[in-house]
């Protein structure tokens, strides 16, 4: 499984960073982005479709 | 505070009025109503004024910055005309300002209130909150709004700003005369705009900060640069109005509506006693369910939105509490469910002006609520026929008397 984040749609409203900060990151201006290329890790899978479920400007996509 | 001077309104989908006692007192029946017959509403009132209550045009018109401008985004008597508002800038950038100039005003702010700053203020925060429920120890009954909620946002930011605490009534009163006071008759509203009060607090402040520097966001506003030049005096008094103004009685109404909530939910304040864990999803239904927030923009062009013809310098009402409760979106919205999964509520607004401050907000609220819980895992409401809410674009509960099982 992999997350990605539009950098087009983040606004930094840093819903997924606070949700699954093993799977996110944002830089100084609160703008995020996934972390190790989107990997996510076995166990970790329903937090990144929490993170999916959570973004206010749908910028989060997955990849099964 | 209830509408003095306007007459009752007649029909929500041609007469509304956001400071009507009974959208005060309740909205979310007129908005569901309003989503089912009429999701454009149109008054004229305030010389006209549009009304979307579903979550696609909430969110369409946040994000059309063509055909909207945030120049102005306090819905009022007080029409503003082209010479009132300095373009780009606005009044209070970068919430009043629009594309380009906004990309740059928000970003040099951005850095201080990202997550992992905002996270510094924590243990500041909760020692404030704890002070404040020490200070109601021995009572039995006392005010969740006015001895709690209301202290907390506006500590933290006169901290930010390096204010001095005790000037805490000052902004108390300013922030009424700026959110609460829009059906004030517009004489009335000049005159005490001519007094020119909050200008000169702020240019006292300025001038302080000038001959001594500190480490807190006024310096950094008097340090910052756009372009290689330092900014405008207009652009840093308007900025720290913004962030006085919107980092206060809107975070004071989002703790003072949880609060307001637990106390007539005793099986919520057991759960979000019981697992901690689950208080941050709490927070986030409680954003959604009574988001204090409604903006608002000026029609900047001539233009169709959804079958309505609107005409340049309209009014628009962006409720974005009314997006949250869009059954389409939300499954059960009229229901609070503190651990609702999937939750794209609006709360902080959509698109480039995403509240700058949401970080601090869900940090002040998720200190507020687990220390009160901590020390009164019981409350209820003393009557809530006391509770009263603000009327104008940001709504909360002003008083709410509980009484405390200590």
């Amino acid at each position: 499984m992999r997350v990605h984040v539009d950098p087009k749609k983040c606004e930094g409203h840093n819903r997924c960073y606070a949700l699954a900060p093993e799977l996110f990151d944002v830089d100084d201006e609160g703008y995020a982005s996934e972390v190790n290329d989107g990997i996510v890790p076995a166990g970790v899978e329903d937090k990144a479709r929490r993170a999916v479920a959570n973004c206010p400007e749908y910028a989060i996509s997955i990849e099964e | 505070m209830t509408s003095r001077h306007r007459p009752p309104v007649e029909d929500w989908a041609t007469d509304f009025d956001h400071t009507d006692p009974r959208w005060v007192a309740d909205p979310y029946p007129i908005w569901d109503e309003l989503r089912r017959t009429c999701p454009v509403a149109h008054s004229g009132r305030y010389g006209g004024t549009w009304l979307p209550v579903r979550h696609d045009d909430v969110a369409g018109v946040a994000y059309d910055t063509e055909h909207f401008t945030s120049r102005s985004v306090v819905v009022s008597e007080m029409r503003p005309g082209p010479e009132d508002l300095p373009a780009p800038i606005g009044l209070a950038p970068p919430i009043t300002s629009d594309p380009p100039f906004h990309a740059m005003a928000r970003r040099l702010l951005l850095p201080a209130f990202g997550p992992k700053p905002i996270g510094t203020l924590e243990p500041l925060t909760r020692e404030l909150c704890r002070e404040l429920l020490e200070a109601t120890a021995g009572k039995t009954e006392f005010d969740a709004a006015v001895d709690y909620a209301q202290h907390i946002p506006l500590r933290v930011i006169i901290g930010m700003l390096g204010f001095p605490q005790e000037d805490a009534d000052i902004f108390r009163r300013f922030i009424r005369l700026v959110l609460e006071d829009v059906d004030m008759p517009l004489a009335e509203r000049e005159q005490l705009r001519d007094e020119g009060e909050l200008d000169s607090y702020m240019n006292a402040q300025i001038e302080d900060h000038r001959a001594h520097p500190r480490d807190d966001l006024t310096s950094f506003l008097l340090e910052a640069e756009l372009d290689g030049n330092k900014l405008a005096p207009e652009h840093i008094r308007g900025t720290m109005v913004l962030l006085m103004i919107a980092g206060i009685d809107t975070t004071w109404s989002a703790i003072g509506a949880s609060l307001w909530h637990l106390a007539q939910h005793p099986g919520d304040r057991r759960r979000l006693s019981t697992e901690p864990d689950l208080m941050p999803t709490a927070v986030e239904e409680f954003l959604r369910a009574y988001a204090p927030v409604t903006m608002a923009r000026l029609v900047a062009k001539d233009f169709e939105f959804n079958g309505c013809q609107m005409k340049e310098g309209d009014w628009l009402l962006l409720p974005f509490p009314a997006a949250n409760r869009d059954p389409g979106v939300f499954p059960d919205a009229d229901k609070v469910i503190i651990d609702r999964a999937e939750n794209r509520h609006a709360a902080f607004g959509l698109g480039i002006h995403r509240c700058l401050g949401s970080n601090l907000a869900r940090m002040e609220l998720q200190v507020a609520l687990t220390e009160w819980l901590s020390r009164y895992p019981d409350f209820e409401l003393t009557d809530p026929a006391q509770v009263t809410w603000s009327a104008g674009q940001v709504r909360g509960p002003r008083t709410i008397p509980v009484r405390v099982v200590a």
